[in-house]
């Protein structure tokens, strides 16, 4: 292996770049087929009501139409699967009703798809689904989880008793934890709301499906997190066509933030109907249909109890969670709550007796799914929420409580890992130093002083902490699997030698954003010792890459970039056989260090191109072994990696207004080894950016109809520039003992980390003039903050 | 509607319906696909582009309403090859990631620069303001536009 390191570890600037500031770039909706027509939707204008009657007739003489598709006609195709089956605590499985590709009878939000109009343009299409003509019945709806369950609550699938799809707990029996609390010196209690999210990617969902008679093959374009998984999904569970006759391409795609991870309703239509009409397909979301259809996030309502003994030492926690899940079941839906939120209830603390119980609810909503961080910053919401708002109920430092209650650092290797009460094990991690790192950088030990001169001036000053953990490159698939995961969740990793020592890699990952035609290339190029212009990094076409579960949970490099390096490993084994070979050597003789296939202890050596170049010229070549450099790998983790950090926000509130500022933002985060320091900042950055949206901007107002009353960006907060100081990043790396990379993920951190963060600062600055507030309810908007002055 | 339009130094003439949007025009009819459509609402300034040497959101007006101006475009901005500075500023302190939002940032941006040369960070801020990032919390974006503006 390559000793030197001329990229990992380095800032190297994005290659993707130029492409994407030049106005190059090629998403989903750049694309024009050949023959092309477009759909629009008609969506139901309300949540919960029958389907009395379709007229199409006139809709159907409109110009450029060509065809029409209802509920009828597709009621024999499957409806879209859910991807991870979680069981009620009794046993049984979870309500799992139909979510068809189009509505026939009854609608169960608003924008539930009633027919799908084909025309020759967009306007054609959009002036047409005008004239279809829907005569509904309204019914009474619910939105809200907690009132959903509760009798004589509207329901949302007849045959799903009170909209529960699944009660389930995690952690230490109920009596053992009432237990351990009874014995509490104080008990801090929180009742609360995490407000539901639009993920807003900013480009659009767009689809184009595409039939080829001769060859009786589909191309799918689409913008997705995962083509390998969408094609398995579609093909296998809802069109029930053969996998190879299936094309299913990602180009570049504006985001995902897990939004794009689903397999939509729309991508199957669009796929199926391309054949029924013979011509290529294409729609595209409008934003307005983003803000209705695109998975939510988050939507939780929790009531969560942290014990604590005289000294502050945690003894128990107790969580109870309604989980909005929306209408009808998205793709990893069920997980987010449950596996992905009731697993990290133990957070970065000892905490000796656990019990959370989730129940997933059916609301008459848009569906609910993964948003940046899934379940995780719902958890470290609960978790680092109590911390702070313990420490002020009992009068102790918000930063000596945690060191108090820290897990003592272990590397995972000479001292084990970290067993929890909630089913995982940390790899490796150390949670006191971060703190101290970020009480440093933000200048802890001022700030009080700080914080009562303001006071004195007139002005309200906060500060809040957060010292999370997460889960990422969630594994290993025998695991998941008796957790429920209906996938494995390994990575495929490529790596192809051309005769030339140039290289083509083709990964299951898919870059939307993160930068892994840069990380990747700098992997391979040191790894191979050789120049990162020699690398290419090629990913989302199914029909070049061999396999892939895609990008989400921050598993990119963890999971792909191991796959990866697995093939590299085959890659530099066979080269040495190549090159003990031609040196007339025993292969245990060779050592490959900076591109050279070397004698050991010999100036004797070949380069990497004349290895590669005698694979596919072997003239002089070993007789036993097969000409050719070209290596796939799957990669199945043996854990989940643990990345953690430590925010710090400090907040100024406007007396006069409520309005809250945020003034600094300290972010220090462990993420294990860095392959690009400057991609891992800009990660965070972001995640930090849409964590501060949900505490000050962000959130979903449905309205007793079902109708979302903030469904654009007129309406809809979305973060802006001038809401934003110049972010404070610092770090520390505790490499993952368990993957070749030493890496741990970093694409969640921010958004996980931060939230709680900016809540506890205006809590904190709150108390600092006696107003003892418990809770605000996110968005934190200036009149919900001057009603909690005044 | 017959409309005669110079884009990125290119006269151009087509009939075009009266309800088409600029920024379709451009997409759909000169296949200039740099220039984003991210929302309904005017915004979220993916589409923002230069109409008469003014950033201007192409969502905002229809085609036959831009009929003899002279428009530019993310994919004109850069000249013989070489890249704008702020193209340039982007790349050097990673102001993208998915870069759907991009070009809409850097035409924002030109704007501000040809007016307010040296422009504070507050201002470059507030200049953003008609535009929505989701990826970067546009700490590299202030970066790349002060980066720029050094070297312009």
């Amino acid at each position: 292996m390559s000793a030197t390191t001329a990229y990992i570890g380095k800032s190297v600037k994005r290659v993707e770049d130029k492409r994407f500031t030049t106005g190059k770039g090629k998403y989903t909706d750049d694309i024009i087929l050949p023959g092309m027509v477009h759909g629009a939707f008609v969506r139901s204008p309300y949540a919960n009501s029958k389907i009395k009657k379709i007229d199409i007739s006139k809709a159907k003489a409109m110009p450029g139409v060509v065809a029409i598709f209802t509920g009828a006609d597709v009621a024999a195709i499957n409806g879209v699967p859910c991807g991870w089956q979680v069981n009620f605590k009794n046993g049984d499985t979870m309500k799992e009703p139909k979510h068809p590709l189009l509505v026939a009878d009854r609608t169960k939000h608003v924008g539930d798809p009633v027919a799908f109009v084909i025309a020759n343009t967009r306007e054609q299409a959009k002036d047409a689904i005008e004239a279809v003509v829907v005569e509904y019945e309204k019914l009474k709806c619910v939105t809200n989880p907690a009132e959903a369950v509760k009798p004589g609550a509207p329901l949302v699938h007849d045959d799903v008793p009170n909209n529960i799809c699944f009660d389930w707990e995690l952690g230490n029996p109920k009596s053992e934890v009432d237990e351990a609390m009874s014995k509490a010196a104080h008990v801090t209690t929180l009742d609360f709301v995490n407000q539901r999210l639009v993920p807003n990617a900013m480009e659009p969902r767009s689809y184009i499906g595409s039939y080829d008679e001769t060859s009786d093959k589909y191309t799918l374009y689409t913008s997705t997190q995962n083509p390998h998984l969408i094609r398995l999904l579609m093909c296998a569970f809802v069109l029930g066509i053969p996998e190879h006759k299936v094309r299913v391409v990602g180009p570049d795609v504006g985001g995902g933030f897990g939004s794009k991870i689903f397999h939509y309703t729309e991508e199957a239509l669009v796929t199926w109907c391309s054949k029924q009409i013979g011509k290529p397909i294409k729609w595209t979301s409008e934003r307005s249909e983003s803000f209705l259809l695109d998975a939510h996030g988050r939507d939780h309502v929790t009531k969560a109890e942290m014990g604590f003994d005289k000294d502050g030492k945690i003894l128990a926690l107790r969580v109870k969670t309604f989980a909005n899940l929306g209408a009808y079941l998205s793709t990893f839906s069920t997980c987010v709550p449950t596996y992905l939120h009731g697993t990290l209830m133990q957070g970065l603390y000892t905490t000796p007796k656990i019990n959370v119980d989730v129940t997933g609810v059916f609301t008459h909503t848009n569906v609910v799914d993964a948003y940046r961080g899934a379940g995780r910053p719902e958890a470290t919401y609960l978790l680092e929420r109590l911390l702070d708002l313990g420490a002020l109920e009992m009068g102790v430092d918000p930063a000596d409580l945690r060191f108090k209650n820290f897990i003592p650092p272990f590397d995972g290797v000479k001292q084990p890992g970290y067993q929890t009460q909630v089913a995982l094990q940390y790899d490796s991690g150390n949670y006191e130093g971060i703190l101290k790192k970020g009480l440093e950088m933000v200048g802890y030990k001022d700030f009080r002083k700080q914080q009562k001169e303001a006071a004195g001036n007139g002005k309200l000053l906060g500060i809040g902490f957060s010292t999370y953990i997460e889960a990422c490159g969630i594994a290993p698939s025998a695991v998941v699997g008796s957790l429920g995961a209906r996938a494995g969740l390994y990575e495929v990793g490529q790596v192809r030698v051309q005769p030339t020592g140039k290289v083509s890699v083709f990964t299951g990952s898919h870059s939307h954003g993160q930068g892994h035609e840069t990380t990747f290339a700098q992997v391979v190029a040191d790894k191979l010792g050789i120049p990162m212009e020699d690398v290419d990094i090629i990913h989302g076409d199914s029909d070049t890459v061999a396999f892939g579960m895609g990008t989400y949970g921050s598993r990119s490099l963890a999971v792909g970039g191991s796959a990866i390096m697995k093939s590299i490993d085959k890659i530099v084994a066979k080269g040495k056989l190549i090159a003990a070979h031609k040196l007339e050597v025993s292969g245990e003789d060779i050592e490959f260090v900076d591109g050279k296939f070397t004698v050991k202890g010999t100036s004797k050596s070949l380069t990497f191109g004349e290895i590669a170049l005698t694979a596919y010229v072997p003239h002089v070549y070993p007789a036993d072994l097969e000409p050719g450099l070209d290596f796939s790998s799957f990669y199945d983790p043996k854990n989940f990696t643990y990345p953690f950090g430590c925010h710090i926000a400090i907040v100024e509130i406007d007396k006069e207004t409520g309005k809250v500022s945020l003034k600094r933002f300290v972010a220090v985060d462990d993420v294990g080894t860095v392959i690009n320091p400057m991609i891992v900042e800009g990660q965070i950055h972001g995640g930090v950016a849409q964590g501060v949206g949900q505490a000050l901007h962000e959130g979903v107002e449905y309205d007793e109809e079902g109708q979302i009353s903030n469904g654009s960006y007129m309406d809809y907060c979305m973060p802006r520039a001038d809401d934003f100081p110049m972010f404070e990043t610092g770090s520390q790396v505790t490499p993952c003992p368990h993957n070749p990379l030493g890496v741990k993920g970093a694409g969640e951190a921010g958004c996980i980390g931060s939230t709680p963060a900016v809540v506890n600062a205006v809590v904190d600055a709150l108390w600092s003039v006696g107003k003892k507030v418990k809770d605000l309810r996110m968005p934190m908007t200036p009149e919900r903050v001057w009603n909690a002055m005044n | 509607m017959n409309i005669k339009i110079k884009v990125n130094g290119v006269e151009q003439s087509h009939d075009v319906e009266p309800r088409l949007l600029l920024s379709h025009y451009l997409r759909d009819t000169l296949r200039l696909t740099g220039t984003h459509i991210g929302c309904d609402t005017s915004g979220c300034g993916a589409c923002t582009i230069h109409v008469d040497g003014k950033a201007v959101k192409s969502c905002t007006m229809l085609a036959v309403q831009a009929s003899g101006c002279d428009i530019v475009t993310i994919e004109g901005l850069s000249s013989n090859g070489t890249l704008h500075p702020l193209q340039e500023g982007f790349n050097q302190e990673h102001g993208l990631q998915c870069g759907f939002c991009t070009p809409g940032m850097i035409m924002t941006a030109a704007d501000l620069l040809k007016n307010n040369p040296k422009p504070s960070e507050g201002e470059i801020r507030h200049s953003l303001e008609g535009n929505i990032c989701r990826c970067t919390g546009y700490h590299n974006i202030v970066k790349s536009i002060q980066y720029a503006a050094k070297k312009m």
